[in-house]
């Protein structure tokens, strides 16, 4: 069964390059026999393979062992984030986490970005969608390397799927590495990536309840950028309401609203990422 | 439907763990939930029944502990319950607050069967 999405296949993660086949495939490990090594980082069933034990028992009466564990469920999710942190650490590269809902303008702000001051800032970014290379190709158009996670039916990346796709980027030192997640307000909230700052997007057509009503992707999230203020004139939109209703999820929140499509406010993004940059 | 692959890692570690301690058999699992913790718990319950299937977890009993979100104020220093994630601070209105507690997504402990 598929560990991300728990469709009848296995997994199908695609990772491609504009204008290349898939890079590599997730299950690239083999199996051979019962002696198999669970060095594997992902979840498997239906391979039916037993986890019998070969050594004999003296003692053929039953016994129950209680074990304490106290161990979270994600941690080896998260354990592969702290590798992806320490190597963007090591070599000194601010990875975004960027997570929206579906057509928040994540990627004409990306492209902007890149247009504007990709050599400047170094910028490269791996994108995240259930399907498609249409993300890749916007943003090698606008001059970035770029890969391209294909998640099949799963709604989230993970930190497994950034740390196979970066190498394959090969990422410079000193650069700015976009992650653009799989667009969705919800399960992105759970997984690190190993991200330095979680930036949550939204635009001002989608309405200012967006806080209430997903309030654990604010709570995670370090800035909310909000997008498309070119039609605040248009819709009903409260600013002030969106930046007080998401406050009282993460009062440590910090808010930029710029517009992608006339570049208003786009210094001040470019000023908050050059600041992280050091 | 980030439950499902929450759930297939509950089994995976479960599996690991009582390998490690030569059972072939799971009979118990104590899970730590917290209210905020972003699980739903029907939609993890459900994923579960079906992520321990033909594993040695499959005839475990399956224990829920959620765990109720608490915060505090950092200006008063109380503590209150949160029922959201709108963690306002009900004695001074202050939004200067930090959750305590009511995110865990922990596998608290086993019970397995060894020869």
């Amino acid at each position: 069964m598929c560990g991300t999405c728990g469709c009848g296949e296995d997994d199908h993660i695609t990772y491609r390059k504009p204008g290349e086949y898939n890079l590599f495939h997730s299950h690239q490990h083999t199996h051979d026999g019962t002696t198999h090594s669970h060095a594997h980082d992902h979840s498997h069933e239906d391979h039916g393979h037993q986890h019998g034990h070969e050594h004999s028992h003296d003692s053929e009466h039953g016994h129950t062992h209680s074990i304490s564990l106290e161990r979270n469920i994600l941690s080896k999710n998260d354990l592969i984030a702290e590798r992806n942190r320490g190597f963007f650490e090591g070599m000194k590269i601010v990875a975004l986490n960027l997570v929206s809902s579906p057509g928040s303008g994540k990627t004409s702000i990306l492209e902007r970005s890149i247009t504007e001051l990709g050599e400047k800032l170094n910028c490269a970014v791996i994108e995240g969608d259930q399907q498609t290379l249409n993300d890749a190709e916007r943003i090698q158009k606008a001059g970035a390397p770029v890969i391209q996670i294909n998640t099949g039916n799963g709604c989230h990346l993970d930190a497994l799927m950034v740390n196979k796709a970066m190498k394959s980027l090969d990422v410079k030192q000193n650069s700015i590495l976009f992650i653009e997640n799989v667009g969705n307000l919800v399960c992105p909230s759970l997984f690190d990536l190993g991200e330095t700052k979680r930036v949550v997007i939204i635009s001002v057509t989608e309405g200012d309840d967006k806080p209430a009503k997903y309030p654990t992707m604010f709570e995670t999230s370090h800035l909310c950028l909000i997008n498309k203020t070119d039609l605040l004139p248009y819709v009903d939109f409260d600013m002030e309401k969106v930046k007080e209703t998401a406050l009282k999820v993460n009062p440590r929140l910090e808010f930029i609203a710029l517009s992608a499509k006339t570049g208003e406010g786009m210094n001040e993004w470019y000023g908050w990422m050059q600041a992280l940059k050091g | 439907m980030h439950e499902l692959s929450i759930a297939m890692q509950i089994v995976e570690i479960v599996e690991e763990e009582a390998k490690k301690h030569d059972s072939a058999l799971v009979s118990a699992v104590h899970l730590e939930i917290g209210t905020l913790s972003g699980v739903e718990p029907d939609a993890l319950e459900f994923a579960m029944e079906e992520a321990v299937r033909h594993s040695i977890v499959a005839k475990a009993e399956l224990f829920y502990h959620y765990i109720e979100a608490v915060a505090v104020c950092e200006e008063c220093c109380h503590e209150f319950k949160m029922d959201d994630y709108f963690k306002v601070c009900p004695y001074c209105n202050s939004i200067n607050t930090s959750m305590l507690k009511g995110k865990e997504l922990k596998i608290r402990s086993i019970d397995i069967q060894t020869k």
